[in-house]
């Protein structure tokens, strides 16, 4: 009798409990979209989102860790986010024009001020912000994904904290007033 | 650097944590774009769609080489996903394809008794060997017509083997389309259904053989 055979196309057998992608899409998606946006700008919120889900897609069969699956995707997207950073970067003049994302629909978040702050952070600090506070990574996570040690990683967040916290002092304008907090989530 | 107290560092921490959520219309557009994008890229391995029916909401699946899966109401959404992830790829996705838009079209005709068979690629992968043989075999049984077990067993090779039919039927993954409503047990009443004996009654109802 003939051997059931296996389509070539097929990918490899992987890890047993990998939930279906939809599942990992509309878990983790929302606040991914959200990173992205904060990362990159609202007007390329979506370019980086699509390309890190599509390369996020691609790669998932070999993901061997069905519990890590949410830094994965905060490392893919930020890897992403810092490689269109770093192309606004050299063409500044197509960046922030507010018509053109009034006509893609892309919605400006209300404390985007301050994101936006976030991105004039030396690199390394603004993608520790970033991770930590709108992916809600840890220390570690953040430290893998960025390639450096839990204390770096730490470090990283303070000083980006600290350098944001001045120069907001020094523009007072650009504060945001303060929003009322649940008293159960703030720490 | 100028000193920084706590406090203000713990008020600024609360200011990012509080972020505001994604908005719901941009989320929408960029979860339809992804559909498309991902659909048209090849990467994805299970399509699938949810179909509105008069037995309630299907979920139907394609592989490249056809409908894979029809998940029926009873089983729910997550099992059956779950069932895909595991036995054919986790790299299932909600996003078009040309055998489930098919599919529901005709799913559509059947139910308001506009059509009478099937004409859609099938991909057979999640059944194989004697269970195989048992669907092949179902999948010809006509149009309000019904067939015992043994029946079944017999055209599939093995007419003693009417148990194991019975459950390849149990397992069967693309129901209506392979119709295992159509196979009855000999001694009277409905037998077992994927989706329950109420949407078997409503299926052989539809068909004008209960």
């Amino acid at each position: 009798m003939a051997r059931p055979r296996v389509s070539p196309k097929m990918p490899p057998r992987s890890a047993p409990g990998l939930p279906p992608f939809e599942r990992v899409v509309e878990r983790h998606g929302p606040a991914l979209l959200r990173f992205c946006a904060a990362q990159v700008g609202p007007g390329r919120a979506d370019d980086c989102f699509q390309e890190a889900m599509l390369a996020a897609l691609r790669a998932y069969a070999d993901v061997r860790d069905p519990g890590a699956v949410r830094s994965w995707l905060f490392s893919i997207a930020s890897r992403k986010a810092i490689d269109l950073h770093r192309e606004r970067a050299r063409a500044p003049q197509q960046s922030e024009d507010l018509e053109a994302l009034a006509a893609a629909h892309e919605p400006v978040h209300r404390d985007e001020a301050l994101w936006a702050r976030v991105r004039e952070l030396p690199e390394k600090q603004g993608q520790a912000v970033a991770l930590r506070y709108l992916a809600d990574l840890s220390h570690k996570e953040i430290g893998e994904i960025m390639g450096t040690t839990d204390a770096a990683a730490r470090r990283n967040v303070f000083e980006g904290l600290t350098r944001l916290r001045s120069e907001l002092d020094l523009t007072p304008a650009a504060r945001r007033p303060s929003r009322k907090h649940d008293p159960h989530t703030s720490r | 650097m100028t000193h920084t107290h706590p406090d203000d560092l713990k008020s600024l921490e609360q200011q990012l944590r509080a972020h505001e959520a994604p908005d719901a219309a941009a989320w929408a557009r960029a979860r339809r774009k992804l559909a498309e994008r991902a659909g048209s890229s090849g990467l994805v391995d299970v399509a699938f769609e949810r179909h509105e029916s008069p037995l309630g909401t299907l979920l139907l699946g394609a592989t490249a080489k056809g409908l894979v899966r029809i998940g029926l109401p009873a089983e729910g959404e997550d099992a059956v996903l779950e069932e895909l992830a595991a036995r054919v790829s986790p790299r299932v996705l909600c996003s078009p394809r040309e055998s489930v838009t098919r599919a529901r079209r005709q799913l559509d005709e059947y139910f308001a008794g506009r059509r009478r068979s099937f004409d859609v690629p099938l991909d057979w992968q999640l059944t194989r060997g004697f269970r195989r043989e048992v669907l092949r075999a179902t999948a010809r049984i006509p149009y309000g017509r019904t067939a015992s077990y043994r029946e079944v067993a017999t055209r599939a090779g093995s007419p003693a083997a009417f148990r194991a039919a019975g459950s390849a039927l149990a397992s069967n993954p693309l129901p209506i389309v392979v119709p295992c409503h159509r196979v009855l047990p000999t001694g009277g009443g409905l037998g077992g259904y994927r989706g329950g004996a109420g949407a078997k009654a409503r299926l052989l109802g539809l068909e004008g053989a209960a």
